[in-house]
């Protein structure tokens, strides 16, 4: 079946109130922003969508494919699960090389095509700027290449329509490049972020307040153009971030903007 | 009465999964009772008594094996629950022996795994896995979409027939068709048997003879090299 909306129809919030944003639309190809302060229920949304909550949950939610509901056949089966989730606490656990790791995963979900396994691998040296080797093993990867990987793999072998990310903004990723590569592959990309780039490269963020989807803010054209201007900003930190790491000094002239 | 038993090795998060099942069930008005059967120590029936208010029972099972327990109280562990007013057992096992399979014919058997316990886990696991009902693959927050799906995979090749969900058991994520499981259920009738076939035995170890080498032993027994023989009188 071919997913070209996602629809979130809105229950309560922790105090049990209807929740003020009553209907949220996601199209494929889009890239969404969740936003809120700590425990404000950011994770439980995601949760919900990746449940497709049927009014079943605390929150009351309902979410639909293409506007119907969601087969049991679906919900129930994890081989037919559209959805692949990364969280702050995600990640490997195998030792293999990077080549055979892959290799298992291409083998059970594409008949094991070897160009997937190279693709992978450049989508992830794409996102992290850390070059990863085939011959790596899964364990010496950095934080930042493991995160690459993880989403790399998702998207490339795994090559599931919707993708959930869960504060997973790292060091050691340019996420603006990230993000438009990202976009080419025509997936729904949810973030969960308290990281500026990545809210305003994306198509709409849904701010959450008390458990409830507050409102829905559409990027802005005039925040479109703010975004480039943080992006610098995000770019230079990142570059002190990295002549730090690499034992240089750093000059006034460098800072001031 | 329907009766559900759950195993799966240590930690792998059947009390968890249970207690999600158990807080889903009695929203829906169904009535539980919990038995939960481990070697020297357990808290879960304390756990389940104090956050649900669900009469609960532990068995110590010592130097038993818990397995054999099973089979020895189960009948009365239904007894017991019919009697608190139940209309579902939940039984959480110890579930250190992976060749023995605890459950009953006529119930439901649910198998717990970690996917954290590594890709290859599926492959190795007997009966526990493929005469169970349903396998739940706890703990799916930590691990990366390759290696669920490696995992997932080995558990369709083991037990192609069985019901795989996936499961954040501390979320509840994934819990909800082993609820609709359980209520389809049918009570459990007549004389109760288990699935499998326990594993071969009595012979002269399990009766507390300490000395290595097959030459020592008399009943089922095997080499190095070779294949079962019976030695004995
Ligand atoms: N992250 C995560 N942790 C889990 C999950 N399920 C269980 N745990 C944790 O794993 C640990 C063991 O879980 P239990 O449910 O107690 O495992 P068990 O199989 O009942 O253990 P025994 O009865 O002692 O054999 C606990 O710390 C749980 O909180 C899960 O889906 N995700
Ligand atoms: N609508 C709701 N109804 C009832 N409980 C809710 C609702 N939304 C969230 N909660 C509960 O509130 C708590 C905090 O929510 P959640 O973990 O989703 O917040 P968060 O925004 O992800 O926080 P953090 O930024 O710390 O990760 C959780 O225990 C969750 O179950
Ligand atoms: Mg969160
Ligand atoms: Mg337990």
């Amino acid at each position: 079946m071919m997913i070209e909306t996602i629809t979130i129809l809105g229950g309560c919030s922790k105090s049990g109130d209807p929740e003020p944003v009553k209907e949220v639309n996601l199209k494929k190809g889009d890239v969404v922003s969740i936003v809120g302060p700590t425990g404000s229920g950011k994770t439980m949304l995601i949760n919900d969508i990746e449940l497709f909550a049927s009014g079943d949950t605390p929150t009351k939610r309902r979410v639909l494919i293409n506007g119907d509901e969601v087969l049991e056949e679906i919900r129930n089966n994890p081989h037919k699960n559209p959805i692949a989730r990364i969280t702050q606490h995600t990640t490997f656990l195998s030792d293999l090389p990077v080549c055979d790791f892959l290799e298992l995963h291409a083998k059970i979900r594409q008949d094991g095509e070897r160009y997937l396994i190279k693709k992978t691998l450049d989508l992830a040296n794409q996102l992290s700027g850390e070059n990863i080797l085939l011959s790596s093993r899964m364990t010496e990867l950095s934080g930042g290449q493991t995160r690459a990987l993880l989403i790399a793999d998702a998207v490339v072998i795994g090559n599931t329509p919707i993708i959930l990310l869960d504060e997973v903004e790292n060091a050691g990723i340019y996420k603006d490049r990230a993000l438009k590569i990202l976009r080419g592959y025509q997936k729904m990309m949810v973030f969960v972020t308290h990281d500026p780039v990545i809210t305003l490269f994306s198509d709409f963020r849904i701010v959450m307040r008390n458990g409830a989807m507050e409102k829905v803010i559409k990027t802005t054209e005039e925040e479109k153009k703010a975004a480039e201007e943080v992006k610098r900003v995000d770019n230079l930190l990142m570059d002190l971030r990295e002549k730090i790491r690499s034992g240089e000094t750093i000059e006034l002239k460098e800072v001031v903007v | 009465m329907k009766l559900v038993v759950c195993a799966g090795p240590p930690s792998s998060g059947k009390t968890s999964v249970l207690k999600s099942v158990c807080g889903k069930l009695l929203q829906r008005e169904n009535k539980i009772a919990y038995l939960k059967i481990d070697t020297q120590y357990a808290i879960e029936d304390e756990i389940f008594k104090k956050e649900f208010g669900i009469p609960t029972k532990k068995v110590y099972t010592g130097d038993l094996c818990p397995d054999h327990v099973n089979v020895l109280i189960l009948g009365d562990g239904l007894n017991w629950a019919e009697k608190e007013g139940a209309d579902v057992l939940l039984v959480e096992s110890a579930g250190l022996c992976l060749r023995c399979a605890p459950y009953v014919e006529g119930g439901l058997g649910i198998v717990v795994l970690e996917v954290t316990s590594g890709m290859q886990l599926p492959l190795k696991l007997g009966p526990i896995l493929s005469l169970a009902d349903a396998a739940v693959m706890t703990k799916i927050d930590l691990i990366s979409q390759a290696e669920k799906e490696v995992f997932r995979a080995g558990i369709n090749k083991v037990a192609p027939n069985v019901c795989v969900l996936e499961a954040d058991a501390l979320h509840g994520i994934g819990i909800s068709p082993l609820v609709k499981m359980i209520e389809r259920c049918p009570e459990i009738v007549g004389e109760l048997r288990l699935k499998g076939v326990p594993p071969l035995g009595v012979c002269t170890i399990c009766i507390g003879k300490k000395e290595i080498g097959w030459e020592k032993h008399f009943g089922i027994l095997r080499a190095l090299e070779g294949d079962l023989f019976y030695r004995g009188e």
